[in-house]
């Protein structure tokens, strides 16, 4: 029996739709059986909380007295560097934004103890924000500095914008080199020492719907703790790579950009992160409703940890150089038991996205849904597929010469 | 020898230059393994020790410190975590020398055991959202 949204909205709107977790539902099906488990269940949620680079937020923070232009001028909040090359009182605060005076890795690991994801984490919180601003100056806006406190109630529009986020699948990060490693993936020792991964495995929303078939442009999410939309695929978005039979991607694959109000949002969805020696970035809450149209939709979403799999790739090297680097393939069920085996070694593994917290955006999405505070959108175009030609390239990189 | 403790020692100036640490094994029999110390001559010392011996040997040096006027912590205080920014990821448990973090395979959360803690430290900057504290 197929559904539509449509059908699945009145549902919630009449209190009436049955709403379970990615990780509730693989025991539902286990104990009812699929088809039972497809014509009961209306939406199934999904949910991730781990830390997502290309992430930030545009800020317009009203025109001051007299006027100033920041485009073309610097912004500085909390001394952390904005972007501003917009209008005159539009700027945009990347997550991995650092302050000018800060080390970086001048004392190596450096510590990147504040940055971008910060100062958003911060001003979600209702904290006051320091900006200090200088302007050339024009006819029309005259003021060349500004120097003021600003805070997210008090400012026109406050908006997370993210460009990739919720990778489905990624890379698992091992060291084969005999020196420690201080990367994006963690703090990785040497020799096969540790591992590292960052997935919420069989919880997060794109595993759960691996061909994109409910989720695409325009679809409603949980966002940072308030809701947001899909506005398009990630960068990198890369489709067509090695598929298990369910469908699931073995390598990274598909990713979302996303845009929520910040204003609704909260510092325990989006916090700032620190990764010793590479930077600063935001970690950052998603859930993805999926509307169980049909049973093959719902056979999706019940996927477990050990049927996801992914590939184990050298940081000590091979991915420095545009290599494949992969040094083994293994599953989440695997990883998360603590240990795996690569290259006839037992190593132990830990995670960087955090579990429990995604359950707990499943289940807020969840009651959202049950207290018919959050309804369904139909996507107004599907993520790009296998199928859409896409390619991910490398850097064409050309000499010039004069 | 099954009593075992794990304290910080912080000396005031005046005591740096005396041999407080030497008494503890003539005079009271405890087996003592520093894991972190910071004396320098006329300032303020710190020393980070795991004491063994009898029960009754470890109360009497305790007592000579305190009265040679040795301010004691125990060490087990002093990384902490602030549970406000713990997110459970994980980052943290293989990064620990000692295990003192576990994973609770039921939950997903990360338990942190503080008597495994011998407040190392690197824990510290490698977790992500900078949640754990050393407190002195």
């Amino acid at each position: 029996m197929a559904k539509t949204i449509e059908e699945i909205n009145e549902k919630i709107k009449a209190g009436k739709a049955v709403v379970v977790t990615a990780d509730e539902v693989i025991d539902l099906v286990k104990q009812k059986g699929a088809k039972k488990v497809a014509q009961e269940v209306d939406v199934v949620t999904t949910g991730t909380f781990g830390p997502m680079c290309s992430s930030g937020a545009y800020l317009n923070i009203g025109h001051s007295k007299p006027r100033i232009k920041l485009g073309g001028g610097r912004v500085y909040l909390n001394d952390v560097p904005a972007y501003a090359a917009f209008a005159a009182i539009d700027i945009y605060l990347g997550a991995n934004a650092l302050p000018d005076d800060d080390p970086r890795n001048r004392v190596y690991p450096g510590e990147f103890n504040y940055g971008g994801g910060h100062v958003i984490e911060e001003l979600v919180g209702g904290k006051d924000i320091r900006l200090i601003a200088t302007a050339y100056g024009t006819d029309c806006y005259p003021r060349k500095k500004l120097e003021t406190w600003i805070n997210i109630k008090d400012i026109n529009e406050a908006v997370l914008f993210n460009f990739r986020n919720a990778y489905q699948n990624y890379n698992v990060a091992a060291n084969t080199s005999n020196k420690t490693l201080y990367t994006y993936m963690g703090v990785l020792k040497p020799n096969l020492g540790n591992i590292n991964y960052s997935t919420t495995g069989q919880l997060s929303p794109l595993l759960n719907d691996p061909y994109y078939k409910t989720i695409g442009i325009g679809t409603k999410i949980f966002l940072g703790g308030g809701t947001g939309f899909i506005t398009w695929q990630g960068t990198q978005h890369n489709p067509d790579v090695p598929r298990s039979e369910n469908g699931v991607p073995k390598r990274g694959a598909g990713a979302i950009a996303v845009i929520g109000d910040l204003k609704q949002m909260s510092p325990r969805w989006l916090v700032g992160t620190s990764m010793l020696g590479y930077g600063c970035t935001i970690t950052v809450g998603i859930g993805v409703p999926i509307p169980i149209l049909s049973e093959e939709i719902l056979a999706y979403t019940t996927v477990t940890d050990d049927e996801i799999f992914a590939a184990v790739i050298d940081y000590g090297g091979a991915y420095q150089n545009l290599q494949p680097g992969i040094i083994g393939e293994v599953n989440y069920g695997q990883l998360r038991s603590g240990r795996v085996v690569v290259q006839g070694k037992e190593v132990p593994t830990a995670s960087l996205s955090s579990y429990p917290r995604a359950v707990e955006i499943a289940t807020i999405l969840k009651e959202w849904i049950l207290s018919g505070k959050f309804w369904l959108t139909q996507p107004v175009v599907p993520l790009p597929g296998i199928d859409s030609g896409i390619i991910l390239k490398p850097l064409n990189e050309r000499p010039i010469e004069e | 020898m099954a009593f075992s403790r794990r304290i910080v020692l912080h000396f005031p100036r005046r005591l740096v230059n005396r041999p407080i640490v030497y008494r503890l094994i003539r005079d009271f029999n405890l087996e003592f393994n520093i894991l972190k110390a910071s004396v320098t001559p006329d300032e303020e010392g710190l020393m980070v020790l795991e004491l063994k011996g009898k029960q009754e040997d470890y109360e009497k040096g305790i007592e000579y410190l305190t009265k040679a006027g040795v301010r004691i912590q125990p060490l087990s205080r002093n990384v902490i975590r602030n549970e406000e920014r713990c997110t459970h990821c994980g980052a943290c448990i293989t990064i620990c020398p000692t295990g003192a973090f576990k994973l609770d395979f039921v939950t997903r959360e990360v338990k942190f055991c503080d008597e495994k803690c011998l407040a190392c430290g690197l824990c510290i900057k490698a977790c992500p959202p900078r949640a754990m504290e050393l407190h002195f």
